[in-house]
């Protein structure tokens, strides 16, 4: 399935969506897709909303952000993201990174909610009052808690898959399987489709099982300028060059205009750059095999 | 002159989860001097990290390659962190105030912030869990109030704050931060705060950093100047 169709069908207006993956693998062709769609009133679900969610929200998908941490990593701020809510035009749910990943792993359990020692002394539950305690049954002691998290949508980049879905998923996982696992649909995004073979050759480095994937998308260089551990780098250039872009309102839409309406698809995205392949692919770091035998 | 500091406060062997930017920079510097055993711990997953070259942000690549174990990051909230493995947490803010408390949430009013800053991140939880603090950041009375504007992670396990002309040190029985030791040239008068600091009665000078440290802070670890200013 082409991104555009499985965009079309499995994201709507008004769904809690969650594009995961903590720097790595972080699907910039769905969100791409889902600003050409212009999809609407999104409840936008991140630890690290990182460059893709600001620009999704300067592009006006969003009405909510759930998050933990909302900054360029290493360079400074979104800016997008600080527009809207120092112009309070977006409502904010924040948690820690913990809470967030307790949040999906309850949501995944199918629990309505997930206990933490955490939060005690901050001011984090007066600014979220969905942050609440429970007293230990067994201990008497207080916990923290927050509620469980169940998108609509869960967008996961994948180093490869095979054609129903089982994806491998190797260097930084994040909490793509808790996310994915607490998601009514799961589309998944891949470097590189393998035969099934393959996956079940290595049955270890898969993440994500078909039986919870509703759609498979082949998309290369479809995490640029996140990256794919031995397929291509992160590219840092972009993200420190995204703060001049973001800081200025005139020349983010410029931005949008160029690389994401201007384009059709994440091919066209690449041919518009011709040289990002060469400078970010990855280099040869090859693991010891492993004997799977009995 | 802080990422220095900041190194040597690091003992050899001891498990440190690493924060983004300067704390990146000391704890490879340490890794590379006198603590070849520290255990690097990145809140992205990585174990037993030795990058090969600087990263930019806590979740590079570089991380990954060549680590001791790559987990999830509910493996690391919870069976790292919470679990009582993190013996030094680094953290860094846009306030400290006389307590240790940060903030990097907003300054202002959480509704109607003046500015908007990026949030707790994994910083709440570290403060809470790791055995002892260490942060580090410029000092100023904006940045060093009596009470942060959004109390983001408490100061309570805070041991040392590095700044940018001393060290100062969380007085175990007033519970507030004291002037500890100043940086070569650097006076009492220099080091201002938003509230009446008080000094040891003993006030250490520190070390300027070696010709050893120096050289591998601006020719092996960070040439580009991501980190140090140039």
């Amino acid at each position: 399935m082409s991104l555009e169709d499985a965009v079309a069908r499995h994201v709507h207006d008004g769904d809690v969506v969650v594009i995961e993956g903590f720097t790595h693998l972080i699907s910039f062709a769905a969100g791409h897709e889902i600003i050409r769609q212009r999809r609407r009133e999104l409840t936008l679900c991140r630890l690290t909303p990182d460059l893709i969610y600001d620009q999704m929200i300067a592009a006006g998908c969003a009405k909510k952000l759930v998050f933990s941490w909302a900054g360029n990593p290493g360079v400074g701020s979104l800016h997008a993201f600080r527009r809207a809510v120092e112009g309070g035009t977006l409502e904010l749910e924040e948690y820690s990174h913990f809470g967030m990943v307790a949040r999906f792993s309850a949501g995944a359990a199918r629990l309505p909610f997930w206990t933490l020692r955490d939060y005690a002394g901050t001011d984090l539950p007066k600014a979220n009052p969905r942050i609440k305690s429970v007293t230990c049954p067994y201990t008497g002691e207080a916990l923290a808690t927050v509620p469980a998290l169940n998108p609509d949508v869960t967008i996961i980049h994948a180093q490869r898959a095979d054609a129903q879905g089982n994806a491998q998923i190797w260097g930084l996982l994040g909490v793509q399987k808790e996310a994915a696992f607490a998601s009514t649909r799961v589309i998944v995004v891949i470097e590189e489709l393998v035969d099934e073979r393959v996956i079940r050759s290595d049955p270890n480095r898969t993440l994500i099982p078909a039986a919870i994937v509703t759609a498979v998308v082949v998309e290369p260089w479809g995490a640029h300028p996140s990256y794919a551990q031995g397929y291509y780098d992160r590219d840092n250039d972009f993200y420190v060059g995204w703060e001049k872009i973001s800081r200025d309102k005139g020349e983010l839409a410029h931005y949008l205009d160029e690389c994401v309406y201007g384009v059709k698809s994440r091919a066209e995205y690449m041919q518009q750059q011709p040289r990002l392949m060469e400078r970010l692919k990855a280099g040869e770091q090859r693991c010891v095999g492993v004997n799977y035998g009995f | 002159m802080m990422a220095c500091v900041a190194a040597r406060e690091l003992a050899d062997g001891e498990v440190v989860f690493v924060g983004i930017g300067l704390p990146n920079l000391a704890c490879n510097l340490a890794r590379r001097t006198h603590a070849p055993n520290l255990v690097l711990i990145y809140e992205s997953g990585a174990v037993g990290a030795t990058p090969s070259r600087l990263p930019v942000s806590i979740g590079d690549p570089a991380l990954v390659t060549g680590s001791l174990m790559v987990c999830g990051m509910a493996d690391v909230f919870q069976l790292f962190l919470q679990n009582g493995r993190i013996e030094v947490g680094f953290l860094g803010g846009a306030q400290v105030d006389r307590r240790g408390n940060i903030n990097t949430t907003v300054i202002g009013d959480y509704k109607k912030p003046k500015v908007r800053l990026p949030g707790s991140g994994g910083a709440a939880e570290i403060a809470i869990h790791a055995q002892r603090i260490l942060i580090v950041s410029k000092v100023s009375p904006r940045a060093f109030p009596e009470r942060v504007d959004f109390l983001t992670s408490p100061g309570d396990r805070v041991a040392k704050v590095i700044t940018d002309k001393g060290v100062l040190e969380r007085d175990a029985q007033s519970g507030e931060l004291v002037l500890a030791s100043l940086y070569p040239g650097v006076e009492v008068k220099d080091v201002q705060v938003g509230w009446k600091l008080r000094s040891r009665a003993q006030l250490g000078r520190v070390e300027p950093p070696s010709s050893i440290e120096l050289q591998l802070l601006r020719e092996v670890l960070d040439p580009q100047r991501l980190y140090l200013g140039s």
